[in-house]
């Protein structure tokens, strides 16, 4: 029993995660086709910009603490918007017109640009930033204790989720959005600013890539390489739940969330197939994934 | 008579250069020289699958079944014979990509790259869950012997590097009549239109399924010659950030000539060993800006300098 | 634009392989004595291990081209000649190392390599080191393989301690204190290093106290840093122990996510390499924690006239203490100085490789860590004992100490030469001698 609802609330933290970090992924593939291998560069770059800020206002001493959530959220909006900008307008706006496998390469060298950059700006010693996550304190249920933390972020995720389903479903924006994604040609044809679209799309996904760091940051030890070991986990979420779908990088994490939580409570030898394991299935069965779409095929 | 085309002439010029230079050069550079042409195989074999619009993000699957096959040849079958072994390695991987290409080639664009990912992933986690094979810290290759001749030091060094560049010759040629021939144009036409080439009569799957188990054969003789050479073999070899560096290559190089990627992967290699020396800290940011440059001045790839010359000048 | 792109491209590559070409001629013998430091400058072990360790090398090495060394080290420089180090990233895999290995060894033409952390590097590189009859010292990587495999070593030392003696000293260090000790829970990362300690130390825990049950096993990926679904699993299973090998952040991580889930509220846990992060934790790590730190190295180092100039010294320079990789680094520079000045060489002049791995087989030097006997392996592992100690923290000075520390001989926690740890484990440490 105790098990078993460890391996619901588990699943359900571990998905949550999993959700914020592949949601800025599909969220640039869907509109922008650009299969961003420098994802997990800008998890990175949140993960440490929220680290170093909020360790300097600890450090400082007075400040009230929970301040801090403030400034770990500032930290990653200002680093995702910055360096969403910067990529965006400085390389891949001239490349637009580019294969989509050879966007996958240029995200690729971005991704060796930026682990470097990163090493540079913030050193190669890892950033321990604690307070946030012990700060909240932690709940018992049974005896299982879980941190408030960890709870907490599934409501953040959930809200992450909604907002974009809202933005993309509810609002005009979103339908002038929608319509690039399904025909971009038209859509410019019709007269929509599909070079803005694309720029404030990009911002929108490094942004909350960087959002995904900075929140994980208080949890972890933050240290070079966390960028790379995110990226493969983000592709599988999102390639399991239909690249460029909201409710498929939902499903995709909660899938491989609550299988890896089965995989490490009852078969913890299998943990390291889990995700590929789901992936290679899911695919084999369903080639674009659950929530892909299927193609026609143009002649 | 077997004629040969200007390429040919040159290949073969290039194999006997190489073949004599590697008696006068230096040993850490004809060492590099071997890694880097064994690397080409494995990056000839994803510039055979990216000519017909494939990318494959998991090449290590097959680069690592040739290693491990001269490995476990050595440790476990006895078997030492260098032929024997990039044999075993080949049989291997033609056998596995013989079952798996039968899913892959129903899969195009980011799907093959990404499932042909997962799969080498798979393995990567079958050898790490194997503390027998060493787990992540792999396991060092018995010495190899060529037909009963056992040779030792510099001598060994030496022999795998005539190997190496014999076979990366005779496989460049054969590349080279496969890419000029109907078969090879008709790779071109299905990164264009696959349905027209259905409508033509040929069926881009059985094509694509050739070139995936050729891509498979060529990457494990890249992966034993990798192994004979460095006499170690890891699991590292089937991660994903290997099979990376194969696309990488590929790119640099370009997949409009079959010397591109030898020249690339040599260039890689020395760019990487300078940018290691000159910037231990700072290394991969070079070669980030280093492909970065390629795909904006030469979005054909580094061949494309040589070919626009040729150009220029008729 | 196009135009001038067509050229500039052509004439960087030209460039570049000119470079290639003319580079050589650079790393002409100088006079100086070349090491080789190769150690991790990128991906997750640079943080906790690598960069110390590069740090202590450039500390020690100043000093030492300078004359500052305490005695018996203060002979300038190695033997009296100025050291120039060049120094690789160890990131990248086994096959890249042995291609910069002999780069090393024959393009920088260096007198001796020092380093490796990857227990797969230190096997890959073992018979390259052999082939080019290079003295190489690996300060750090702790595979039991290394010499099993590599029986008839003649150029190649290891300085640091084996990973079996972590364990065994860990199973000692929890017996001997008295703990409740019916069930063990295990988490390892899941590679080479993890299965290794884990299959040692459930071995010596079993020798020690027979009949202690595995209540679980768990082994989540090499930086995963997000344990959540594991501790759940190991609360579950209610050890009295729990035993991890973690390293670097993915240590940190689980000590703080655990920290926060009472997970070490009701039962002791001994983390082999704790000691890294003595100073990080700042009191997120719950006291009574077991740390350990691959042998008498950074906080467990006892006082003496070395150790106490090399904290000194690196607390000056890099406003830290030094760590334990910071010391095994040291301790690997140290005893590579002592075999070249023991072979009676000339003071000023680079006595040949063949003279100076004759002089390092079986030698005592002192170093950081007290006297250090190149004892086991027939002449080519140092023999040296471990300490482990409970983690306290001092929340009015912000501190951390050890505390209960105990220290192991290393004739108590060493296999002698001829079986491999496995099978002196099984057979119940047959002539372990313990105080």
């Amino acid at each position: 029993m105790t098990t078993l609802y460890a391996i619901l609330i588990d699943g359900m933290i571990y998905a949550s995660w999993l959700f914020l970090v592949a949601a800025g992924l599909t969220v640039i593939y869907g509109v922008m086709r650009i299969l961003n291998m420098a994802h997990g560069s800008f998890y990175s770059i949140g993960a440490y910009s929220g680290a170093s800020l909020v360790g300097w206002y600890f450090a400082g001493g007075d400040g009230a603490p929970y301040w801090s959530y403030l400034l770990l959220l500032g930290a990653a909006l200002a680093a995702g918007l910055f360096i969403g900008l910067l990529v965006e307008q400085g390389l891949l706006q001239f490349m637009y017109k580019r294969d989509e496998i050879l966007m996958v390469i240029i995200t690729y060298a971005l991704l060796l640009i930026l682990e470097d950059a990163t090493k540079l700006i913030f050193g190669v010693d890892p950033y321990f930033t604690y307070q946030p996550y012990s700060l909240l304190g932690r709940s018992s249920f049974g005896e299982l204790t879980f941190a408030n933390y960890d709870l907490a972020l599934i409501a953040v995720s959930v809200l992450i989720g909604a907002a974009c389903w809202l933005v993309l479903n509810r609002t005009n924006r979103g339908k002038v959005l929608r319509a690039v994604i399904q025909d971009r040609e038209i859509a410019v044809a019709m007269g929509v600013n599909v070079k803005l679209m694309f720029a404030a799309t990009f911002v929108v996904g490094t942004t909350l890539g960087a959002l995904a760091g900075a929140l994980t940051a208080p949890a972890i030890s933050v240290s070079p390489g966390i960028g790379v070991e995110v990226i493969v986990l983000a592709f599988a979420v999102v390639v399991v739940g239909g690249l460029g779908s909201i409710e498929g990088a939902i499903v995709g994490a909660l899938l491989v969330g609550l299988t890896r939580s089965v995989a490490v409570h009852l078969a913890p030898q299998i943990e390291l197939f889990v995700i590929y394991g789901v992936m290679s299935l899911v695919l084999a069965v369903r080639p674009q994934g659950l929530f892909g779409r299927n193609l026609a095929r143009k002649i | 008579m077997l004629r040969l085309d200007k390429t040919e002439t040159w290949l073969l010029a290039a194999t006997v250069i190489l073949l004599t230079a590697g008696f006068l050069l230096p040993s850490w550079l004809t060492f590099i020289l071997t890694l880097a042409f064994a690397k080409a195989l494995v990056v000839q074999g994803v510039v055979i699958q990216m000519r017909a619009g494939l990318v494959s993000f998991g090449q290590g699957l097959f680069f690592c079944i040739g290693g491990y096959a001269v490995g476990m040849g050595g440790a476990f079958l006895d078997v030492h014979d260098v032929f024997a072994l990039i044999g075993l390695g080949v049989a291997v991987a033609v056998g596995v990509a013989a079952i798996i290409g039968l899913l892959m080639t129903r899969y195009r664009d980011i799907f093959f790259a990404m499932l042909s990912l997962a799969l080498s992933m798979i393995l990567f986690g079958v050898i790490v869950k194997n503390p027998t094979l060493g787990s992540t810290d792999g396991f060092n290759v018995h010495a190899p012997t060529l037909l009963g001749w056992a040779p030792q030091g510099q001598e060994q060094k030496l022999a795998i590097f005539v190997l190496t560049v014999l076979i990366a010759g005779g496989l460049a040629l054969a590349l080279n009549r496969y890419m000029k021939s109907g078969l090879g144009g008709v790779n071109e036409a299905i990164k264009e239109n696959e349905i027209r080439v259905e409508f033509l009569g040929l069926s881009p799957r059985w094509i694509l399924y050739a070139n995936y188990l050729f891509a498979a054969g060529i990457s494990a003789v890249g992966g034993a010659l990798t192994a004979l050479a460095t006499g170690h073999v890891d699991p590292e070899m089937a991660f994903w950030t290997t099979s990376g560096e194969f696309v990488f290559i590929a790119l640099l190089g370009g997949t409009t000539h079959v010397a591109a990627p030898f020249v690339a992967a040599v260039l890689f290699a020395l760019v990487r060993t300078y940018a290691l020396e000159l910037a231990p800290h700072s290394w991969q940011m070079i070669l980030g800006f280093v492909l970065l440059a390629i795909i904006i001045f030469l979005p054909k790839g580094l061949w494309s300098l040589v070919a626009g010359k040729r150009r220029a000048a008729a | 634009m196009r135009r001038t792109t067509s050229r500039i491209v052509p004439t960087a590559v030209a460039l570049a392989a000119s470079l290639a070409f003319a580079a050589p001629a650079l790393a002409a013998d100088n006079g100086k004595f070349r090491i080789g430091v190769v150690t991790f400058l990128s991906g997750g072990a640079a943080g906790p291990f690598g960069v110390p360790s590069l740090n202590g090398a450039k500390v020690l090495v100043d000093a030492l081209n300078e004359g500052k060394l305490p005695a018996p080290y203060n002979l300038k420089g190695i033997n009296g000649v100025e050291i120039e180090t060049v120094i690789v990233d160890e990131n990248g895999g086994a096959t890249k190392q042995v291609e910069e290995f002999r780069n090393l060894a024959e393009r920088h033409k260096v007198d001796a390599v020092i380093g490796y952390i990857s227990s797969g590097d230190c096997l890959a590189i073992a018979p390259v080191a052999e082939e080019l009859k290079m003295p190489t010292v690996f300060f750090d990587c702790g595979t039991s393989r290394l010499f099993e495999e590599n029986k008839a070593p003649t150029y190649v030392f290891r300085t640091g301690l084996d990973a079996a003696i972590d364990n065994i000293g860990a199973a000692r260090y929890l017996v001997d204190s008295g703990r409740k000790l019916d069930s063990v829970a295990s988490i390892q990362q899941n590679y080479a290093w993890g299965h290794d300690s884990w299959a040692d130390f459930s071995a010596a825990i079993q020798q020690l106290k027979p009949g202690v049950k595995v209540a679980t096993e768990q082994l989540p990926k090499l930086f995963q840093g997000q344990y959540g679904a594991e501790i759940s699993a190991i609360s579950v299973s209610r050890p009295d122990v729990i035993h991890s090998s973690f390293w670097g952040g993915d240590m940190e991580a689980l000590v703080l996510q655990g920290a926060a889930r009472g997970l070490f509220d009701k039962r002791a846990a001994v983390l082999t390499c704790g000691e890294s992060a003595l100073d990080r934790f700042k009191g997120q790590a719950p006291n009574g924690l077991i740390l350990g730190a691959r042998g008498p190295f950074g906080a467990f180092a006892p006082q003496n006239p070395l150790s106490d100039w090399f904290r000194t010294a690196y607390r000056g320079k890099n406003e830290i203490e030094p760590t334990y990789p910071a010391f095994k680094m040291a301790q690997a520079i140290l005893g590579l100085k002592a075999a070249v000045e023991k072979t009676g060489a000339k003071p000023g002049t680079i006595p040949a490789k063949e003279a100076v791995a004759k002089s390092f087989k079986g030698l005592n030097f002192e170093s950081v860590s007290g006297t250090v006997q190149m004892a086991r392996a027939g002449g080519h592992q140092a023999l040296q004992g471990i300490a482990y100690g409970e983690y306290s923290f001092d929340a009015k000075s912000g501190k951390a100490t050890l505390a209960n520390v105990r220290h192991y001989s290393g004739e108590c926690v060493t296999p002698p030469d001829g079986t491999t740890a496995a099978a002196w484990i099984k057979a119940g440490f047959p002539g372990a001698q313990c105080k």
